[in-house]
């Protein structure tokens, strides 16, 4: 249960908090919740991983497919991520049309797949300008307990490095696992008065002024960034920001790693 | 699981009768159902049968959006059964598809009868299935667990609802056809029943039986509806035993 | 689809969930242990939608429904009998209000001369500018109560449409400031107040906190920080384990943790 309806009272509380450090769920500013990650939750799909970061759930599905190059790109594979909030995520769902935040989150996760080239987009072509892989990435949220964007990035990337490309189904080749060749984690702070705290709640997420995203890879580039919500960084903010989500996705990289 | 080409269809009963996975004509595949499995919502449960995995969530009773849509008199239930686009072999679009609608709808019916809708007017109920991992028999998996999750968000209802297919593969009912049986089989018939008044609060059927296979048919379903409606009981207590461990209270 | 609901359960046979709660009801129970009911299903026992219970001459209190001249359970809870009256104690389910409740609201929609308040019941409730302390001109609502503040209220004008309105006015009511609002399961609202009270000045004598509960299940909490934090967690103990013995020794266990 804890807080359902953000209020006045909750904002203050949550501010007061920060002034001293602290955090509504007793963590420190730059603590993440807890994360287990579950590759392989789904045999149909052709790779997978289920996301659990505190009681916020993603479920990431990956479908490999024969289709046909983009014009301006015909010696590469196609890469598609779609995120879709589903009603039994949370009770602010709509119905009607894809929301603007799912829109928002797949395209931010899709752009740190992208830059980093966490795929290797050319060896998904199969005959140039007529024939390549589709590689689709869907991200099927079921809990949102806040900080949507690092868990989908997560279960994304695990999903990929579990997934096989099924060239014998398509008589396409022989069926070899999907190469990831790059390893992006996207880190969301929110501004708290002064303080800056990561992995936000959605507690934290509703009271907050700002959030900002930043993908950083194994390489130590910075290959994505969405400032979003009503509120402000200072370019100070965001130097210090950037050291921080190396740091914190290393972490990330690190857990992920040991899954294989 | 990789598709099976149309060319070669498989062998689905065998000498001894066993089906494709092994299980005698009346056995169910294995199910499993847990309570209270989502932070956001009222009321959850996820349940694994066989290789389905879906999760089913309530909300409310809560205002109903949009306002035109209200009753005076009673709760309005919102139905939604979802499809994963990669719990399928082929990838389907995201979104519902006719097929999805029609579920929605009669799942939906299928509760509000067991639903006290009466007592919440001018509300609504939100029923919400996702399919992760579908392998035949999805509409009896979401319907069993929003059962479940209805019970969980503590909305009074009069019984719980069991479900579950009944087929015929190879000249033979068999229950709980799983996707070959359902693809390769020549009928099937999903229902769900009210255990305590043993009436049917959905039924469908798609196929070829004789007016007497379909009566048995309905029997052998029945029955399975009573296995299952003891695991979504248990379900519930293991939920509650944590919460409750029998003893006195202070 | 409605052949499922024949039966006469309409009316006065179903009851809210709170008419007559109170801490002191579980004591009661154990003195009445001398006439447990024959096979069926005993009193404080878990039991679950469609499961037949004592139909004895028993009214069909909240949780249960008559039905072919039986009782059975409609919610998943703890079976309670208090003469005449059986009822299931839920273990999760809305709030539902009823006339007196002292309850926490969350100030939604501000209209001309009432506020619409948000309950955590399943509509949100009027609070006409005549059930507050204030003298408030037409259209200035807005200067006293704004969207997102927190008041005290009572539930008061019930009716059989189940349309209520709130008044501020008493002994206790009124906007909260500062402090913080933990929200419960509004059935666990009883094991946060204990016997007389008892737990909540356990927890306020070992914390420092103050607290108010409403019968929806919100709990204000005010103090130091650390004592805001140490309730909080408190409340969340009782939240997830409110239905098991001993949980007075588990809280005081817990508060005296460092």
């Amino acid at each position: 249960m804890s807080n359902e309806v953000s209020t006045e009272i909750l904002a203050t509380h949550v501010l007061d908090l920060a002034k001293s450090g602290k955090r509504l769920d007793g963590r420190a500013l730059d603590e993440m919740r807890h994360l287990h990650i579950t590759p392989g939750y789904v045999t149909s799909a052709d790779g997978s991983a289920l996301v659990e970061l505190g009681d916020t759930k993603v479920l990431a599905g990956i479908k490999l497919e024969p289709g046909t190059p983009f014009p301006d790109t015909p010696n590469a594979g196609v890469l598609t991520t779609n995120a879709e909030i589903v009603p039994i995520a949370s009770p602010e769902y709509e119905p009607g049309p894809p929301s603007i935040q799912s829109v928002e989150l797949s395209r931010v996760v899709d752009r740190a797949i992208r830059a980093a080239e966490a795929i290797d987009l050319k060896g998904l072509c199969v005959t140039p300008g007529e024939k390549c892989w589709t590689c689709f990435v869907d991200l099927h949220i079921l809990d949102d307990s806040g900080n949507l964007t690092d868990a989908a990035l997560i279960a994304a990337m695990a999903a990929l490095r579990n997934a096989k490309l099924p060239a014998e189904r398509f008589e396409l080749g022989e069926t070899k696992p999907l190469d990831v060749r790059h390893f992006p984690i996207e880190t969301t702070f929110v501004r708290i008065g002064d303080a800056i705290v990561v992995d936000p709640s959605s507690a934290e997420e509703g009271t907050c002024q700002g959030r900002l995203t930043i993908a950083t890879d194994e390489e130590g580039n910075v290959v994505a960034m969405q400032k979003a919500k009503v509120g402000a960084f200072s370019p100070q903010d965001v130097a210090e920001l950037v050291e921080r989500a190396f740091v914190h996705g290393n972490k990330v990289r690190a857990a992920l790693g040991q899954l294989g | 699981m990789g598709s099976v080409g149309a060319k070669d269809i498989p062998e689905l009963l065998d000498a001894n009768g066993k089906r494709i996975d092994g299980r005698d004509l009346n056995e169910l595949r294995p199910l499993k159902i847990e309570a209270g499995v989502l932070q956001r919502a009222t009321g959850s449960a996820f349940v694994e049968w066989g290789e389905n995995k879906v999760m089913a969530a309530v909300y409310g009773p809560r205002e109903v959006h949009p306002r035109h849509m209200q009753e005076n008199t009673k709760a309005v239930v919102q139905c939604r059964y979802n499809m994963a686009s990669f719990s399928v072999d082929e990838r389907k679009r995201p979104g519902l598809d006719r097929r999805s609608q029609e579920i929605s709808k009669v799942i939906g019916e299928a509760l509000e009868s067991v639903l006290f809708v009466e007592e919440y007017p001018r509300t609504s109920i939100g029923i919400y299935i996702e399919v992760l991992q579908a392998n035949a028999g999805t509409r009896c998996a979401g319907l069993v667990a929003a059962s479940v999750a209805l019970a969980d968000a503590g909305i009074p209802m009069s019984d719980l609802v069991p479900a579950v297919a009944v087929g015929k593969v190879a000249g033979k009912l068999a229950l709980d056809l799983r996707k070959e049986e359902d693809n390769y089989g020549e009928a099937d018939v999903p229902m769900a029943l009210v255990p305590k008044s043993g009436r049917l609060v959905l039924l469908q059927m798609e196929g070829h039986m004789t007016r007497d296979e379909l009566k048995t048919a309905i029997d052998m379903g029945v029955q399975g509806c009573h296995k299952i409606y003891e695991i979504q009981k248990e379900a519930l207590r293991k939920r509650y035993s944590i919460a409750h461990d029998g003893g006195d209270a202070q | 689809m409605r052949q499922e609901r024949h039966g006469q359960r309409h009316g006065p046979q179903r009851h809210g969930p709170h008419g007559e709660r109170g801490p002191q009801e579980d004591r009661r129970r154990h003195e009445r242990r001398e006439a447990p009911a024959p096979e069926l299903v005993k009193e404080r026992t878990v039991v679950l939608p469609g499961q037949e219970l004592d139909s004895g001459d028993y009214h069909p209190g909240y949780g249960t429904y008559r039905e072919g001249g039986k009782i059975y359970a409609s919610v998943a809870g703890i079976l309670s009998i208090r003469p005449p009256t059986i009822r299931v104690i839920p273990f999760s389910g809305p709030y539902i209000p009823q006339n007196g409740d002292v309850v926490i609201a969350i100030v939604k929609i501000v209209g001309p001369t009432y506020w619409l308040v948000d309950l955590r019941a399943p509509h949100y409730a009027p609070l006409h500018y005549t059930g507050t302390p204030w003298k408030v001109e037409y259209g200035e609502c807005g200067e006293y109560l704004r969207p997102g503040d927190a008041v005290v209220v009572r539930v008061e004008g019930m009716d059989q449409s189940k349309r209520i309105g709130v008044s501020m006015n008493g002994d206790g009511l009124g906007r909260l400031s500062g402090g913080v609002i933990e929200d419960i399961s509004p059935t666990k609202v009883p094991r946060v107040i204990g016997k007389s009270g008892s737990m909540i000045r356990l927890i306020e004598t070992a914390t420092g906190a103050r607290m108010t509960v409403g019968q929806n299940g919100r709990v204000w909490v005010d103090g130091p920080q650390e004592a805001i934090f140490k309730v909080r967690k408190a409340l969340q103990i009782i939240d997830k384990e409110g239905q098991r013995s001993g949980l007075t020794d588990r809280i005081k266990l817990f508060l005296e943790e460092r």
